[in-house]
Protein backbone atom coordinates (compact mmCIF):
# COMPACT_ATOMS: atom_id res chain seq x y z
CA UNK A 1 0.00 0.00 0.00
CA UNK A 2 2.69 2.35 0.91
CA UNK A 3 4.52 1.71 -2.22
CA UNK A 4 1.82 2.48 -4.12
CA UNK A 5 1.09 5.83 -2.97
CA UNK A 6 5.05 6.37 -2.92
CA UNK A 7 5.22 5.39 -6.95
CA UNK A 8 2.55 7.66 -7.77
CA UNK A 9 4.24 10.50 -6.03
CA UNK A 10 7.14 9.74 -7.35
CA UNK A 11 5.24 9.72 -11.11
CA UNK A 12 3.10 12.67 -10.61
CA UNK A 13 6.46 14.45 -9.87
CA UNK A 14 8.66 13.31 -12.42
CA UNK A 15 5.28 14.27 -14.83
CA UNK A 16 6.10 17.97 -13.62
CA UNK A 17 3.57 20.38 -15.01
CA UNK A 18 2.35 17.71 -17.71
CA UNK A 19 -0.57 16.25 -15.61
CA UNK A 20 -2.16 14.96 -18.94
CA UNK A 21 -2.59 11.41 -19.26
CA UNK A 22 -3.54 11.65 -22.48
CA UNK A 23 -1.55 11.51 -25.46
CA UNK A 24 -4.23 12.05 -27.92
CA UNK A 25 -3.25 14.67 -30.72
CA UNK A 26 -5.47 17.36 -30.94
CA UNK A 27 -3.78 19.68 -34.02
CA UNK A 28 -1.49 18.55 -36.69
CA UNK A 29 0.32 21.29 -38.41
CA UNK A 30 1.63 19.92 -41.95
CA UNK A 31 4.62 22.33 -44.03
CA UNK A 32 2.37 25.45 -43.28
CA UNK A 33 3.58 28.34 -45.08
CA UNK A 34 2.33 31.35 -44.93
CA UNK A 35 2.85 35.25 -47.12
CA UNK A 36 1.77 38.14 -46.44
CA UNK A 37 1.88 39.53 -50.57
CA UNK A 38 4.92 38.95 -51.67
CA UNK A 39 6.84 37.87 -47.66
CA UNK A 40 6.74 35.14 -46.43
CA UNK A 41 6.02 35.11 -42.98
CA UNK A 42 6.00 31.84 -42.31
CA UNK A 43 8.27 28.91 -43.42
CA UNK A 44 7.73 25.11 -43.38
CA UNK A 45 6.10 24.36 -39.93
CA UNK A 46 5.38 21.33 -38.94
CA UNK A 47 4.23 19.87 -35.54
CA UNK A 48 2.05 18.13 -33.50
CA UNK A 49 -0.27 19.12 -30.24
CA UNK A 50 -1.56 16.95 -27.73
CA UNK A 51 -4.79 16.98 -26.40
CA UNK A 52 -5.02 18.75 -22.92
CA UNK A 53 -1.70 20.57 -22.75
CA UNK A 54 -0.66 23.95 -22.96
CA UNK A 55 1.85 24.61 -25.69
CA UNK A 56 3.40 27.85 -25.61
CA UNK A 57 4.70 29.87 -28.37
CA UNK A 58 8.25 32.14 -27.96
CA UNK A 59 10.69 34.44 -30.13
CA UNK A 60 11.09 37.60 -30.79
CA UNK A 61 9.07 40.15 -32.05
CA UNK A 62 8.12 39.23 -35.55
CA UNK A 63 9.27 36.40 -35.00
CA UNK A 64 5.08 34.84 -36.62
CA UNK A 65 4.43 33.57 -33.27
CA UNK A 66 1.15 35.50 -33.45
CA UNK A 67 0.55 35.10 -37.24
CA UNK A 68 1.01 31.10 -36.23
CA UNK A 69 -1.59 31.22 -33.45
CA UNK A 70 -3.71 33.28 -35.56
CA UNK A 71 -3.77 30.45 -38.65
CA UNK A 72 -5.44 27.98 -35.75
CA UNK A 73 -8.78 29.88 -36.26
CA UNK A 74 -8.46 31.43 -39.55
CA UNK A 75 -7.87 34.73 -38.23
CA UNK A 76 -5.28 35.45 -40.86
CA UNK A 77 -8.14 35.10 -43.57
CA UNK A 78 -9.11 38.94 -42.40
CA UNK A 79 -6.27 40.09 -43.63
CA UNK A 80 -6.19 40.97 -47.48
CA UNK A 81 -3.32 39.44 -49.40
CA UNK A 82 -2.79 36.58 -46.98
CA UNK A 83 -2.15 33.20 -48.71
CA UNK A 84 -1.56 30.17 -46.86
CA UNK A 85 -0.29 26.65 -48.15
CA UNK A 86 0.10 23.24 -45.87
CA UNK A 87 -2.23 22.21 -43.45
CA UNK A 88 -3.64 22.16 -40.16
CA UNK A 89 -5.38 19.00 -39.25
CA UNK A 90 -8.08 19.42 -36.53
CA UNK A 91 -9.92 16.15 -36.03
CA UNK A 92 -8.70 14.52 -39.21
CA UNK A 93 -9.84 17.58 -41.64
CA UNK A 94 -7.46 20.24 -42.80
CA UNK A 95 -9.04 23.49 -41.55
CA UNK A 96 -8.03 25.28 -44.68
CA UNK A 97 -10.37 23.38 -47.15
CA UNK A 98 -12.62 24.85 -49.09
CA UNK A 99 -15.68 22.92 -47.51
CA UNK A 100 -14.93 24.18 -43.74
CA UNK A 101 -17.41 26.82 -42.08
CA UNK A 102 -15.04 29.22 -40.66
CA UNK A 103 -17.73 30.30 -38.27
CA UNK A 104 -17.72 26.89 -37.00
CA UNK A 105 -14.33 26.54 -36.52
CA UNK A 106 -13.98 29.81 -34.50
CA UNK A 107 -16.20 27.94 -32.05
CA UNK A 108 -14.34 25.38 -31.52
CA UNK A 109 -11.23 27.38 -31.21
CA UNK A 110 -11.22 30.41 -29.18
CA UNK A 111 -9.09 33.58 -28.91
CA UNK A 112 -8.06 35.84 -26.57
CA UNK A 113 -6.14 38.58 -26.76
CA UNK A 114 -3.54 40.80 -25.45
CA UNK A 115 -5.61 44.17 -24.08
CA UNK A 116 -8.76 42.98 -22.82
CA UNK A 117 -11.38 43.76 -25.08
CA UNK A 118 -15.07 43.40 -22.91
CA UNK A 119 -18.03 44.75 -25.11
CA UNK A 120 -19.64 47.88 -23.39
CA UNK A 121 -22.92 45.98 -22.32
CA UNK A 122 -22.83 44.19 -18.77
CA UNK A 123 -20.60 41.66 -17.42
CA UNK A 124 -23.71 39.08 -18.06
CA UNK A 125 -24.09 40.19 -21.60
CA UNK A 126 -20.62 39.90 -22.19
CA UNK A 127 -20.38 36.60 -21.25
CA UNK A 128 -23.74 35.55 -22.99
CA UNK A 129 -23.00 37.03 -26.16
CA UNK A 130 -21.08 34.16 -28.03
CA UNK A 131 -23.75 32.05 -26.68
CA UNK A 132 -27.13 34.17 -27.75
CA UNK A 133 -24.84 34.21 -31.29
CA UNK A 134 -25.71 30.32 -30.88
CA UNK A 135 -29.50 30.94 -30.75
CA UNK A 136 -29.48 30.63 -27.38
CA UNK A 137 -32.25 32.45 -25.19
CA UNK A 138 -33.73 31.10 -22.53
CA UNK A 139 -32.66 33.28 -19.57
CA UNK A 140 -32.06 30.41 -17.10
CA UNK A 141 -30.19 28.56 -20.06
CA UNK A 142 -28.24 31.46 -20.09
CA UNK A 143 -27.94 31.88 -16.22
CA UNK A 144 -26.43 28.81 -16.35
CA UNK A 145 -24.22 29.04 -18.80
CA UNK A 146 -23.09 32.60 -17.71
CA UNK A 147 -21.99 31.52 -13.77
CA UNK A 148 -20.22 28.56 -15.30
CA UNK A 149 -18.51 29.94 -17.45
CA UNK A 150 -17.70 32.95 -14.55
CA UNK A 151 -16.59 30.21 -12.15
CA UNK A 152 -14.50 28.67 -14.80
CA UNK A 153 -12.54 31.59 -15.41
CA UNK A 154 -11.96 32.33 -11.52
CA UNK A 155 -14.08 35.54 -12.07
CA UNK A 156 -17.56 34.57 -10.22
CA UNK A 157 -16.67 35.49 -6.83
CA UNK A 158 -15.50 38.74 -7.46
CA UNK A 159 -18.76 40.05 -9.53
CA UNK A 160 -21.39 37.35 -8.91
CA UNK A 161 -22.92 40.46 -7.47
CA UNK A 162 -22.98 42.79 -9.93
CA UNK A 163 -23.25 40.82 -13.28
CA UNK A 164 -25.23 43.81 -14.46
CA UNK A 165 -22.88 46.76 -14.20
CA UNK A 166 -21.07 47.33 -17.16
CA UNK A 167 -17.85 45.15 -17.68
CA UNK A 168 -15.97 48.71 -18.47
CA UNK A 169 -15.95 49.00 -14.97
CA UNK A 170 -13.74 46.37 -13.86
CA UNK A 171 -10.15 45.92 -13.53
CA UNK A 172 -8.32 45.00 -16.17
CA UNK A 173 -6.74 41.39 -14.91
CA UNK A 174 -10.97 41.10 -14.16
CA UNK A 175 -11.45 42.06 -17.47
CA UNK A 176 -8.98 39.46 -19.16
CA UNK A 177 -11.07 37.00 -17.05
CA UNK A 178 -14.44 38.26 -18.07
CA UNK A 179 -12.76 37.92 -21.49
CA UNK A 180 -11.71 34.24 -21.26
CA UNK A 181 -14.99 33.62 -19.23
CA UNK A 182 -16.66 35.10 -23.16
CA UNK A 183 -14.62 32.64 -24.80
CA UNK A 184 -15.01 29.21 -23.16
CA UNK A 185 -18.83 30.22 -22.47
CA UNK A 186 -19.42 28.49 -26.12
CA UNK A 187 -17.47 25.42 -24.75
CA UNK A 188 -14.70 25.83 -27.78
CA UNK A 189 -11.74 22.83 -27.99
CA UNK A 190 -8.97 24.87 -28.76
CA UNK A 191 -8.20 28.06 -26.75
CA UNK A 192 -5.44 30.39 -28.47
CA UNK A 193 -4.16 33.23 -26.17
CA UNK A 194 -2.18 35.91 -27.63
CA UNK A 195 -0.36 37.45 -24.84
CA UNK A 196 -3.35 37.45 -21.95
CA UNK A 197 -1.16 38.83 -19.25
CA UNK A 198 1.12 41.09 -20.68
CA UNK A 199 -0.95 43.97 -19.93
CA UNK A 200 -1.90 42.85 -15.91
CA UNK A 201 0.38 43.32 -13.26
CA UNK A 202 1.87 40.59 -11.35
CA UNK A 203 -1.27 39.29 -9.38
CA UNK A 204 -3.56 39.31 -12.23
CA UNK A 205 -0.90 37.62 -13.94
CA UNK A 206 -0.24 34.89 -11.71
CA UNK A 207 -4.37 34.76 -11.60
CA UNK A 208 -4.72 33.76 -15.44
CA UNK A 209 -1.66 31.46 -14.71
CA UNK A 210 -3.19 30.00 -12.33
CA UNK A 211 -6.34 29.84 -14.64
CA UNK A 212 -4.29 28.39 -17.41
CA UNK A 213 -3.09 25.64 -15.67
CA UNK A 214 -6.81 24.63 -14.46
CA UNK A 215 -8.60 24.99 -17.94
CA UNK A 216 -5.73 22.73 -19.59
CA UNK A 217 -8.02 20.01 -17.64
CA UNK A 218 -11.08 20.64 -20.24
CA UNK A 219 -9.11 22.43 -23.20
CA UNK A 220 -6.08 22.24 -25.61
CA UNK A 221 -4.36 25.80 -24.88
CA UNK A 222 -1.87 27.31 -27.03
CA UNK A 223 -0.25 30.70 -25.62
CA UNK A 224 1.99 33.08 -27.17
CA UNK A 225 4.22 34.97 -24.77
CA UNK A 226 7.14 37.36 -24.25
CA UNK A 227 7.37 36.53 -21.11
CA UNK A 228 10.01 33.85 -20.99
CA UNK A 229 9.27 32.71 -17.34
CA UNK A 230 5.85 32.90 -18.08
CA UNK A 231 5.81 30.46 -21.00
CA UNK A 232 8.04 27.99 -18.62
CA UNK A 233 5.56 28.42 -15.81
CA UNK A 234 2.54 27.68 -17.60
CA UNK A 235 3.30 25.60 -20.38
CA UNK A 236 4.16 21.74 -21.06
CA UNK A 237 5.70 22.07 -24.61
CA UNK A 238 7.32 25.04 -25.97
CA UNK A 239 7.52 26.15 -29.57
CA UNK A 240 10.75 28.50 -29.65
CA UNK A 241 10.05 30.75 -33.36
CA UNK A 242 12.74 32.95 -35.22
CA UNK A 243 12.09 34.59 -38.53
CA UNK A 244 9.45 32.37 -39.77
CA UNK A 245 10.40 29.45 -38.89
CA UNK A 246 10.20 27.30 -35.90
CA UNK A 247 13.53 26.62 -34.69
CA UNK A 248 12.84 24.12 -31.88
CA UNK A 249 9.67 22.68 -30.42
CA UNK A 250 9.80 20.23 -27.18
CA UNK A 251 9.06 19.52 -23.75
CA UNK A 252 9.15 22.69 -21.83
CA UNK A 253 11.06 21.02 -18.88
CA UNK A 254 14.00 19.97 -21.55
CA UNK A 255 13.66 23.31 -24.03
CA UNK A 256 14.53 25.41 -20.84
CA UNK A 257 17.18 23.00 -19.09
CA UNK A 258 18.97 21.98 -21.98
CA UNK A 259 17.53 22.84 -25.68
CA UNK A 260 19.02 21.47 -28.53
CA UNK A 261 19.69 24.46 -30.91
CA UNK A 262 22.27 27.20 -29.94
CA UNK A 263 19.63 29.55 -31.51
CA UNK A 264 17.52 28.45 -28.91
CA UNK A 265 19.69 28.55 -26.31
CA UNK A 266 20.95 32.35 -26.95
CA UNK A 267 17.49 33.32 -27.14
CA UNK A 268 16.17 31.91 -23.48
CA UNK A 269 19.60 32.56 -22.05
CA UNK A 270 19.65 36.15 -23.04
CA UNK A 271 22.36 36.25 -25.41
CA UNK A 272 23.18 37.78 -28.69
CA UNK A 273 21.58 36.03 -31.14
CA UNK B 1 24.36 22.63 -26.05
CA UNK B 2 27.82 23.13 -26.01
CA UNK B 3 27.88 27.26 -25.37
CA UNK B 4 28.94 27.74 -22.08
CA UNK B 5 30.67 30.52 -22.30
CA UNK B 6 29.78 33.16 -19.05
CA UNK B 7 29.59 35.70 -21.80
CA UNK B 8 27.41 37.34 -24.77
CA UNK B 9 24.38 38.28 -22.42
CA UNK B 10 22.77 40.93 -23.52
CA UNK B 11 23.14 42.36 -19.83
CA UNK B 12 26.63 42.59 -19.43
CA UNK B 13 25.80 43.12 -15.55
CA UNK B 14 24.70 39.17 -15.83
CA UNK B 15 27.93 38.38 -17.79
CA UNK B 16 29.99 39.89 -14.93
CA UNK B 17 28.34 37.72 -12.45
CA UNK B 18 28.37 34.93 -13.89
CA UNK B 19 32.35 35.28 -14.97
CA UNK B 20 32.56 36.71 -11.23
CA UNK B 21 31.10 33.19 -9.82
CA UNK B 22 33.34 31.07 -12.00
CA UNK B 23 36.36 32.83 -10.70
CA UNK B 24 35.39 32.49 -6.91
CA UNK B 25 34.55 28.48 -7.74
CA UNK B 26 38.13 28.69 -9.17
CA UNK B 27 39.86 30.44 -6.24
CA UNK B 28 37.46 27.82 -4.09
CA UNK B 29 39.24 24.99 -6.18
CA UNK B 30 43.05 26.38 -5.45
CA UNK B 31 42.36 26.85 -2.00
CA UNK B 32 41.36 23.58 -1.79
CA UNK B 33 44.32 22.09 -3.75
CA UNK B 34 46.67 23.77 -1.73
CA UNK B 35 45.09 22.17 1.37
CA UNK B 36 45.43 18.66 -0.03
CA UNK B 37 48.86 19.46 -0.79
CA UNK B 38 49.79 20.71 2.82
CA UNK B 39 47.97 17.66 4.27
CA UNK B 40 49.58 14.96 2.51
CA UNK B 41 52.98 16.79 2.74
CA UNK B 42 52.29 16.92 6.38
CA UNK B 43 51.23 13.20 6.78
CA UNK B 44 54.55 11.88 4.88
CA UNK B 45 56.75 14.32 6.50
CA UNK B 46 54.90 14.19 10.28
CA UNK B 47 55.24 17.62 9.70
CA UNK B 48 53.28 19.33 12.44
CA UNK B 49 53.62 22.62 11.68
CA UNK B 50 53.03 22.23 8.45
CA UNK B 51 49.77 20.00 9.55
CA UNK B 52 48.66 23.19 11.72
CA UNK B 53 48.64 25.48 8.89
CA UNK B 54 45.73 23.23 7.27
CA UNK B 55 43.94 22.83 9.99
CA UNK B 56 43.62 26.95 10.87
CA UNK B 57 43.72 27.63 6.81
CA UNK B 58 40.22 25.59 7.02
CA UNK B 59 37.80 28.22 7.44
CA UNK B 60 38.98 30.15 4.21
CA UNK B 61 37.45 27.55 2.38
CA UNK B 62 34.35 27.36 4.59
CA UNK B 63 33.54 30.82 4.33
CA UNK B 64 34.56 30.69 0.68
CA UNK B 65 31.54 28.38 0.33
CA UNK B 66 28.76 30.20 1.91
CA UNK B 67 29.86 33.48 -0.33
CA UNK B 68 29.55 31.55 -3.70
CA UNK B 69 26.40 30.17 -2.23
CA UNK B 70 24.92 33.23 -1.72
CA UNK B 71 26.04 34.64 -4.76
CA UNK B 72 24.15 31.49 -6.22
CA UNK B 73 21.08 32.15 -4.70
CA UNK B 74 21.07 35.95 -5.70
CA UNK B 75 22.04 34.78 -9.77
CA UNK B 76 18.71 32.67 -8.88
CA UNK B 77 16.37 35.17 -7.56
CA UNK B 78 17.48 38.25 -9.65
CA UNK B 79 18.45 36.75 -13.11
CA UNK B 80 16.25 33.20 -13.34
CA UNK B 81 18.86 31.53 -15.66
CA UNK B 82 17.62 29.35 -18.04
CA UNK B 83 19.35 26.48 -19.89
CA UNK B 84 23.47 26.56 -19.67
CA UNK B 85 23.13 29.37 -17.17
CA UNK B 86 20.76 27.35 -15.43
CA UNK B 87 23.02 24.68 -15.36
CA UNK B 88 26.29 26.52 -14.37
CA UNK B 89 24.14 28.03 -11.03
CA UNK B 90 23.41 24.56 -9.93
CA UNK B 91 26.21 22.80 -10.95
CA UNK B 92 28.39 25.34 -8.77
CA UNK B 93 25.97 24.52 -5.61
CA UNK B 94 26.80 21.67 -5.70
CA UNK B 95 30.80 21.34 -6.69
CA UNK B 96 31.07 24.08 -4.17
CA UNK B 97 29.80 21.68 -1.64
CA UNK B 98 32.00 19.12 -2.74
CA UNK B 99 34.92 21.17 -2.52
CA UNK B 100 34.45 22.16 1.24
CA UNK B 101 34.06 18.60 1.89
CA UNK B 102 37.39 17.66 0.39
CA UNK B 103 38.59 20.69 2.42
CA UNK B 104 37.18 18.65 5.59
CA UNK B 105 39.06 15.39 4.60
CA UNK B 106 42.08 17.58 3.84
CA UNK B 107 41.74 19.02 7.66
CA UNK B 108 41.08 15.51 9.02
CA UNK B 109 44.66 13.92 7.41
CA UNK B 110 46.13 17.08 8.73
CA UNK B 111 45.13 16.07 12.40
CA UNK B 112 46.41 12.46 11.74
CA UNK B 113 49.55 13.88 10.63
CA UNK B 114 49.82 15.67 14.23
CA UNK B 115 48.57 12.44 16.01
CA UNK B 116 51.43 10.85 14.45
CA UNK B 117 53.87 14.04 14.77
CA UNK B 118 52.86 13.50 18.72
CA UNK B 119 53.61 9.99 19.41
CA UNK B 120 56.76 10.75 17.68
CA UNK B 121 56.07 8.12 14.70
CA UNK B 122 58.21 8.74 11.29
CA UNK B 123 55.97 8.06 7.75
CA UNK B 124 57.48 4.43 7.32
CA UNK B 125 58.29 3.31 3.74
CA UNK B 126 55.56 0.53 4.68
CA UNK B 127 53.15 3.43 4.00
CA UNK B 128 54.51 3.98 0.78
CA UNK B 129 50.91 2.79 -0.17
CA UNK B 130 49.40 5.73 1.26
CA UNK B 131 51.89 7.90 -0.42
CA UNK B 132 50.97 6.71 -3.94
CA UNK B 133 47.42 6.76 -2.95
CA UNK B 134 47.64 10.27 -2.16
CA UNK B 135 49.64 10.81 -5.35
CA UNK B 136 46.28 9.68 -7.39
CA UNK B 137 43.70 11.84 -5.21
CA UNK B 138 46.08 15.04 -5.62
CA UNK B 139 46.16 14.73 -9.73
CA UNK B 140 42.39 13.76 -9.62
CA UNK B 141 41.64 16.99 -7.74
CA UNK B 142 44.27 18.92 -9.90
CA UNK B 143 42.71 17.77 -13.23
CA UNK B 144 39.12 17.88 -12.31
CA UNK B 145 39.62 21.66 -11.64
CA UNK B 146 41.11 22.04 -14.84
CA UNK B 147 38.41 20.16 -16.39
CA UNK B 148 35.97 22.42 -14.87
CA UNK B 149 38.16 25.43 -16.19
CA UNK B 150 38.26 24.13 -19.95
CA UNK B 151 34.62 22.96 -19.27
CA UNK B 152 36.64 19.79 -20.88
CA UNK B 153 33.77 16.55 -21.08
CA UNK B 154 36.44 14.24 -22.16
CA UNK B 155 38.75 15.50 -18.95
CA UNK B 156 36.15 15.06 -16.70
CA UNK B 157 35.21 11.41 -17.69
CA UNK B 158 39.37 10.52 -17.32
CA UNK B 159 38.93 11.62 -13.59
CA UNK B 160 35.22 9.27 -13.64
CA UNK B 161 37.78 6.50 -14.61
CA UNK B 162 40.73 7.84 -12.21
CA UNK B 163 38.33 7.17 -9.31
CA UNK B 164 38.01 3.38 -9.95
CA UNK B 165 41.80 3.29 -9.98
CA UNK B 166 41.97 5.05 -6.62
CA UNK B 167 39.10 2.78 -5.15
CA UNK B 168 40.84 -0.34 -6.08
CA UNK B 169 44.25 1.24 -4.60
CA UNK B 170 42.36 2.14 -1.41
CA UNK B 171 41.14 -1.72 -0.90
CA UNK B 172 44.74 -3.30 -1.51
CA UNK B 173 45.96 -0.57 1.10
CA UNK B 174 43.67 -1.75 3.71
CA UNK B 175 44.65 -5.18 3.05
CA UNK B 176 47.99 -4.55 3.63
CA UNK B 177 46.83 -2.01 7.16
CA UNK B 178 45.29 -4.81 8.41
CA UNK B 179 48.25 -7.58 8.11
CA UNK B 180 50.54 -4.57 9.98
CA UNK B 181 48.43 -4.62 12.51
CA UNK B 182 48.28 -8.42 12.83
CA UNK B 183 51.85 -8.98 12.65
CA UNK B 184 52.39 -5.86 15.17
CA UNK B 185 49.68 -5.08 17.64
CA UNK B 186 51.76 -2.11 19.44
CA UNK B 187 51.16 -0.04 16.25
CA UNK B 188 47.61 -0.51 15.57
CA UNK B 189 47.43 3.02 16.93
CA UNK B 190 49.42 4.22 14.47
CA UNK B 191 48.53 2.50 11.43
CA UNK B 192 44.80 3.44 12.74
CA UNK B 193 45.85 7.04 11.78
CA UNK B 194 47.22 5.84 8.77
CA UNK B 195 43.78 4.07 7.81
CA UNK B 196 42.02 7.02 8.79
CA UNK B 197 44.14 9.28 6.42
CA UNK B 198 43.73 6.37 3.38
CA UNK B 199 39.78 6.42 4.09
CA UNK B 200 39.85 10.68 3.71
CA UNK B 201 42.04 10.26 0.62
CA UNK B 202 39.91 7.91 -0.93
CA UNK B 203 36.88 10.07 0.13
CA UNK B 204 38.36 13.07 -1.65
CA UNK B 205 38.80 10.92 -5.07
CA UNK B 206 34.69 10.40 -4.47
CA UNK B 207 34.07 14.35 -4.14
CA UNK B 208 36.53 14.82 -7.51
CA UNK B 209 34.50 12.14 -9.69
CA UNK B 210 31.33 14.04 -8.48
CA UNK B 211 32.77 17.57 -9.63
CA UNK B 212 33.63 15.68 -12.97
CA UNK B 213 29.64 14.90 -13.09
CA UNK B 214 28.51 18.15 -12.35
CA UNK B 215 30.96 19.10 -15.40
CA UNK B 216 29.46 16.70 -17.45
CA UNK B 217 25.90 18.14 -16.95
CA UNK B 218 27.17 22.00 -17.33
CA UNK B 219 28.02 21.13 -20.14
CA UNK B 220 26.05 18.33 -21.74
CA UNK B 221 23.05 18.38 -19.70
CA UNK B 222 22.83 15.21 -19.01
CA UNK B 223 23.25 13.81 -15.68
CA UNK B 224 25.14 10.73 -15.38
CA UNK B 225 25.34 9.91 -11.69
CA UNK B 226 24.58 6.29 -10.65
CA UNK B 227 25.34 5.30 -14.55
CA UNK B 228 27.73 2.78 -15.81
CA UNK B 229 30.37 4.49 -16.92
CA UNK B 230 30.61 1.92 -19.86
CA UNK B 231 27.23 3.46 -21.25
CA UNK B 232 28.27 7.18 -20.21
CA UNK B 233 31.20 7.07 -22.20
CA UNK B 234 29.46 5.70 -25.47
CA UNK B 235 26.74 8.01 -25.07
CA UNK B 236 28.89 11.26 -24.14
CA UNK B 237 31.29 10.49 -27.09
CA UNK B 238 28.59 9.42 -29.68
CA UNK B 239 27.11 12.97 -29.46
Amino acid sequence: MTDTITTTIDESLMKGSAASDTDEICLQVNSLNLFYGESQALTDISFEMKKNRVTAFIGPSGCGKSTLLRCFNRMNDLVDSVRVTGEIILDDKNIYAPDIDVTALRQRVGMVFQKPNPFPMSIFENVAYGLRLQGINKRRHLEEKVEWALKGSALWEEVKDRLDESALGLSGGQQQRLVIARAIAIEPEILLLDEPASALDPISTLKIEELIYELKSQYTILIVTHNMQQAARVSDETAFMYLGEMIEFGETNRIFTNPEKQQTEDYITGRYG
Amino acid sequence: MDNNSTSQHISQQFDEEMENLRNKVLKMGGLVEQQITGAIEALQNTNAPGAEKVILRDHKVNSLEVKIDEACIQILARRQPAASDLRMVIAVIKTITDLERIGDEAEKIAKMALNLAEDDVSFHNRYSGVRHLGEGVKRMVHDVLDAYARLDVDAAIKVVRDDEVVDSDYQELMRTLVTYMMEDPRRISEVLDIIWAARSLERIGDHAKNISEYIIYLVRGKDIRHLDIEEVEKDILSD
